[in-house]
């Protein structure tokens, strides 16, 4: 029996299409996933994703205990109300998972983590933290609601209550805040403005409805994955898994690695492989018709081929996009194998979106 | 719709008044390979053969060879169709046609499906 979400009924009602993700009943589109991914693009759009991992960790050892178990360091966090993009690793600097980590007060954290690796996580997390003073909370009766888009703020106002209105516009970037029941995070996975809101159940039913009645676009799976992937953001179990490194994944912005002494799990490791890494992540741009997908062959000049982890069509560039695990040599171009035939390629950072 | 025979592979035939053939992909086949991005269709003078592939559609989510339903020679191709591939979505029987050809063996349109039959074979996959 797969799970569903608290919003699943709506989705239904919305004719979606929909399709099993890791366990999950979840919407894969409402009629057009490129409408949804434009509507994103130049409007806004609204996803659930409670089919995501809630925990809280609570207790005055919370600071030090993430500072070890987390790539990034919370001690970058400016103060209560923000939040940062994090790994976690191995022994081996291997990922785990990919994660935010929002800090409520100094004794409360939240982490979002994947839905394919709960339980891994979880118990994880809960052997890691002996010996420091923190008990974990899943808050499996938390939906998850993101709104994105560069219209968001403009269109909510009259959604939300002013008092929840008001917490919200003065959130910046990767901050977030607790009002009425909810939490409110200006974060998302889009490379659009936009937030991602936890709340209980019923109100997310409500607060659902209330945006669907208002002509906000409802966006399924596939959008989420067009967009993220434009915006150069990597999926966990596709792009990387506990085989690769964040050196490997072109995530090494997400390692702090001064002071040496916090010495976060997998520090020593990710260090030596520093020394000598083989592999980073790239960016494609396919430069003819074609579509480029997970799997398929990346051959560079006199180099070892390279592999497509993440492909597909990207309505804003109207051209196909990847990323690429390859070796590190790799430089301008590249030839991708599709259907058994080779296609240019332009190799470039990971990143599609025009800066705005 | 009634004028029109079909392939278990979900492409449609619709013989013309000059009894050339025009053919394309069902809505059955726009809807499950989604938001369609490039069309790629055979030269005029091609000879297609009945069960053998004569184009590919690619949408978001999968490349698919589209399988001549009968045999004969392109006569048309749909340029704007090229140019604008989500017209097989939103209009596949219309606007969203693929090739005109003049037919080499027009008893081959006997062993295509009726539409009643075609949505029946919908029901059993």
């Amino acid at each position: 029996m797969a799970n569903k979400t608290p919003l699943y009924q709506l989705h239904l009602d919305a004719h979606a299409k929909m399709t099993d993700f890791y366990g999950w009943d979840m919407p894969l589109h409402y009629g057009s996933q490129m409408a949804e991914h434009v509507a994103v693009r130049n409007d806004v759009g609204i996803f659930d994703v409670s089919h995501m991992t809630v925990l809280d960790i609570l207790g005055a050892g919370g600071r030090q205990f993430l500072r070890k178990l987390l790539t990034n360091d919370i001690d970058k966090l400016p103060h209560p109300g923000s939040a940062l993009y994090s790994c976690m690793c191995n022994e081996h600097g291997g990922i785990l998972d990919d994660l935010i980590v929002y800090q409520r007060a100094p004794d409360s954290y939240r982490l979002i983590l994947n839905s394919s690796t709960k339980d891994k996580d979880i118990a994880w997390i809960q052997e890691k933290s002996q010996g420091f003073a923190v008990g974990l909370l899943t808050r499996p009766e938390l939906a998850i609601i993101a709104i994105q888009g560069p219209q968001v703020f403009s269109k909510l106002q009259t959604i939300l209550t002013p008092a929840q209105y008001d917490a919200i516009s003065t959130l910046r970037r990767f901050e977030c805040v607790d009002i009425e029941a909810c939490f409110f995070a200006r974060t998302g996975y889009t490379g659009e403005d936009g937030l991602e809101i936890s709340l209980p159940a019923d109100q997310a039913r409500e607060l659902w409805q209330k945006l669907i009645n208002a002509g906000f676009q409802p966006c399924g799976l596939a959008a989420r994955d067009s967009l993220r992937l434009e915006a150069g953001l990597m999926l966990y179990g596709q792009d990387m898994d506990e085989t690769t490194t964040p050196l490997e994944s072109g995530l090494e912005w997400t390692i702090q690695w001064e002071p040496l002494d916090r010495d976060f799990i997998g520090m020593g490791a990710l260090l030596a492989q520093k020394e000598h890494l083989k592999h980073k992540m790239v960016g494609l741009v396919l430069e003819e018709k074609g579509i480029m997908r997970p799997h398929q062959r990346v051959v560079l000049n006199h180099l070892p081929d390279g592999i497509i982890t993440s492909g597909g069509y990207a309505p804003s560039l109207e051209q196909s996009i990847a990323f690429a695990r390859v070796p590190v040599e790799a430089t301008e171009t590249a030839e991708v194998e599709i259907r058994g035939r080779l296609h240019r390629a332009r190799i470039q950072k990971p990143r599609f979106l025009p800066k705005k | 719709m009634k004028n029109l025979k079909f392939t278990r592979t979900h492409e449609w035939v619709k013989v013309e008044a000059n009894q050339d053939y025009t053919i394309g992909i069902t809505d059955h086949a726009q809807e499950l390979l989604g938001d369609m991005v490039y069309i790629e269709l055979p030269a005029i003078g091609t000879a297609i053969i009945a069960g053998k592939p004569f184009g590919v559609v690619e949408s978001v989510k999968a490349a698919s060879d589209v399988y001549a339903p009968v045999s004969g020679t392109v006569t048309e191709i749909n340029s704007p169709l090229e140019n604008n591939p989500a017209l097989l979505n939103s209009d596949p029987y219309g606007q969203g046609w693929m090739i005109k050809i003049k037919p080499s063996q027009p008893e081959e349109l006997n062993s295509l499906l009726k539409e009643e039959d075609y949505q029946q074979s919908l029901l059993e996959q």
